[in-house]
């Protein structure tokens, strides 16, 4: 039996650009350059190493998100999902987590599943909770924030390394997944690849393939509001000084001047 | 006065300083009412008493150490169903998150995570969020259902203000979900002996400039002559030098401490997004472009291993 697998992917904008807020207070993700999420490259990543080791299995890629939203679902494509789903409607807009997680969990039903795999945080809100929210939606069981899994036998396996303790999970699938940067490098997608994932299937769905109503989602629709966005203002510049022996010395004097000795 | 659920985060009774900021927090917008699952629950009453909470909520079962997340959630469900507050507030820890999550989904509210400020305002509590590494303060609301709130640890001091604490025991009916996910093992983590690096005062952190693990000894020397937490950047985590608990950054801890010292460290903005919140930071690195320095409150351009042992020594012929 065919091992179903489907990986949530995100596309944000690039964290090494300037990331900014539109005047509706969204992210702004008209004049930023986006792309996939580095966090959910490490999820593709198992997902395709889960999908090699299972006699038969099928990685579906899938995002919710505008249209530019295609580059990240191209780019998982090239690293060797696949197909993948867009769920795409100007009604989603402004979608805030509760929202989202609403939205992907439909999708991942109709979609058909055995395994979800997220990322542990997108590199834009960083919420790190819609993983947790979709075994919640399903009714599955969340396995979440493992640095090393394994799927054998209909049962996921994984470590989850936390603030106070290491831990050993274990579930049954269906379930839910999210890992984190430390489950290992993803790869590159070759030319091959790249070539082969101009001829995979990308379905779109929007709010009505899914059932939903546009009420329930967007800036309108969302359960929180963002009164104020304000950039922080740039650190007032520092002092800086040349080690040219005393370097340790100064330091130590600055500290103590700000009562840190 | 509204009632106000903090959960409460807590090692086999003693309290983790995020909880007592919660409390903190929570009295800027009513009667904290904290609730303890777990081993030692009962023991947690006297330290939330003398930090405000007028009542704690208290249940033990195997569930919550044998099985993830979700027996927590029930408890905090059930919880909610006893006393309809006007808002929950959880600690911003990776698991924190989650069990404020599934709740906001149960009982149909928004979830606001992350915050690092809490304020009483006129349609309900305001949440400062720290967005984009570090680059954009927000100002949010709950807008629909019972406020969920995420709070970061040190977003507020931990002021004494002693209250009623009365115990009561929780009732909890585990739902089918709470067996799924089975904890088989668990290593805790060795205690350094250090502050633990999310609530300490004072971080020192060390990078790939420290260039190699024996050599983190003189990063943990200015730690240990200031009682500093130690922390490090991925690419000294990636090469084995120090273990991913002590990673500052986006996927590591974050940390806002009063001080924090960054030794041999560029100043990625994956590194930013886990410290930039810092009041005072102080950088040494040898390369006078590094953007650390566009940071700092100062810093010195000079090679670590000269300049971080004499710092130690200073700092600790200061403290005689
Ligand atoms: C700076 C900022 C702060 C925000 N704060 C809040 C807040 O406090 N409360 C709130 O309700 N909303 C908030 N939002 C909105 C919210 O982050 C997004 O609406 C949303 O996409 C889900 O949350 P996340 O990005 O934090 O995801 P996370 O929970 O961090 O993402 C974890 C994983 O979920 C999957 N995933 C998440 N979003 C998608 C998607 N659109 N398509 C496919 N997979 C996805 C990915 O696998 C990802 O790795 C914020 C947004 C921004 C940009
Ligand atoms: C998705 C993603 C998530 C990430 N998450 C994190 C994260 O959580 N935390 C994190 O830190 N990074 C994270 N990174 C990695 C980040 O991008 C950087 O690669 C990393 O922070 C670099 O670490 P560094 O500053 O120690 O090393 P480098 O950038 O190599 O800098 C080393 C510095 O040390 C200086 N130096 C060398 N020798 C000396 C000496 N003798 N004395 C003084 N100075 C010296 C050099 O001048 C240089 O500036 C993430 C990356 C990605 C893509």
């Amino acid at each position: 039996m065919s091992l179903r697998i489907v990986v949530t992917v995100k596309y944000v904008p690039d964290a090494t650009g300037d990331r900014r807020f539109a005047d509706d207070l969204t992210v702004d993700r008209d004049d930023v350059d986006g792309l996939l999420s580095e966090l959910d490259e490490y999820a593709v990543e198992q997902a395709l190493q889960i999908a090699d080791e299972a006699d038969d299995a099928e990685v579906t890629v899938l995002t919710v998100g505008p249209e530019d939203a295609k580059d990240a679902l191209r780019k998982a494509l090239s690293m060797g999902a696949d197909k993948a789903i867009h769920v795409e409607d100007d009604d989603l807009h402004g979608t805030d987590i509760i929202g989202t997680s609403l939205v992907l969990a439909k999708a991942i039903e109709k979609a058909g599943y055995d395994l979800v795999i997220s990322g542990m945080a997108s590199t834009d809100g960083t919420g790190g909770v819609v993983p947790a929210l979709l075994a919640e939606r399903l009714g599955v069981p969340q396995v979440t924030l493992l640095s090393e899994l394994s799927v054998e036998d209909g049962t996921v396996t994984g470590r989850r390394d936390g603030d106070t303790a290491s831990e050993q999970l274990q579930a049954q699938l269906p379930a839910v997944v999210s890992v984190t940067d430390q489950s290992g490098e993803a790869r590159y997608p070759s030319f091959k690849g790249i070539m082969a994932a101009k001829k995979k299937p990308v379905q779109s769905w929007d709010l009505s393939d899914l059932e939903i109503e546009a009420e329930e989602v967007g800036l309108e629709g969302a359960w929180t509001k963002v009164e104020s966005a304000a950039e922080r203002p740039a650190r007032t510049a520092g002092t800086i000084v040349k080690d040219e022996g005393e370097g340790g010395k100064q330091l130590a004097e600055f500290l103590a001047s700000q009562k840190f000795v | 006065m509204a009632e106000v659920l903090v959960y409460v985060d807590h090692v086999d009774g003693a309290v983790r300083k995020p909880t007592l900021e919660l409390l903190t927090l929570a009295r800027r917008i009513g009667e904290p009412v904290a609730v303890a699952v777990g081993s030692g629950a009962e023991n947690t009453a006297s330290a939330l008493a003398e930090h405000g909470a007028v009542k704690v909520l208290t249940h033990d079962a195997p569930e919550y150490a044998d099985y993830l997340v979700v027996p927590k959630v029930d408890a905090l469900q059930a919880a909610y169903g006893q006393v309809s507050p006007a808002a929950v507030l959880v600690p911003s820890s990776t698991e924190g998150k989650e069990i404020a999550a599934r709740l906001a989904v149960r009982i149909g509210s928004g979830i606001i995570t992350d915050a690092i400020d809490l304020e009483s305002g006129d349609e309900g509590p305001v949440a400062t969020q720290s967005v984009f590494a570090a680059s954009f303060t927000t100002t949010s609301r709950v807008v629909k259902g019972t406020p969920v709130i995420t709070v970061k640890p040190n977003s507020a001091a931990v002021e004494a203000a002693p209250a009623a604490g009365t115990v009561e025991a929780l009732s909890v009916t585990f739902s089918d979900q709470a067996t799924g996910t089975k904890v088989v093992a668990r290593t805790p983590r060795e205690s350094t002996g250090r502050p633990e690096l999310t609530e300490a005062a004072i971080v020192v952190s060390g990078g790939r400039g420290v260039n190699g693990a024996e050599n983190f000894a003189v990063i943990e020397a200015l730690a240990d002559s200031l009682g500093a937490a130690v922390g490090a950047s991925r690419a000294a985590v990636d090469a084995g030098w120090y273990p991913h608990t002590s990673q500052v950054g986006q996927t590591g801890k974050s940390v806002s401490p009063q001080l924090y010292i960054a030794a041999g460290i560029s100043g990625a903005i994956q590194h930013r997004a886990g410290m930039q919140t810092s009041k005072t930071i102080v950088a040494i690195n040898k390369d006078a472009e590094a953007p650390i320095f566009d940071l700092v409150d100062y810093g010195v351009v000079g090679d670590l291993f000269a300049v971080v042992p004499q710092l130690t020594e200073e700092i600790k012929i200061r403290k005689g």
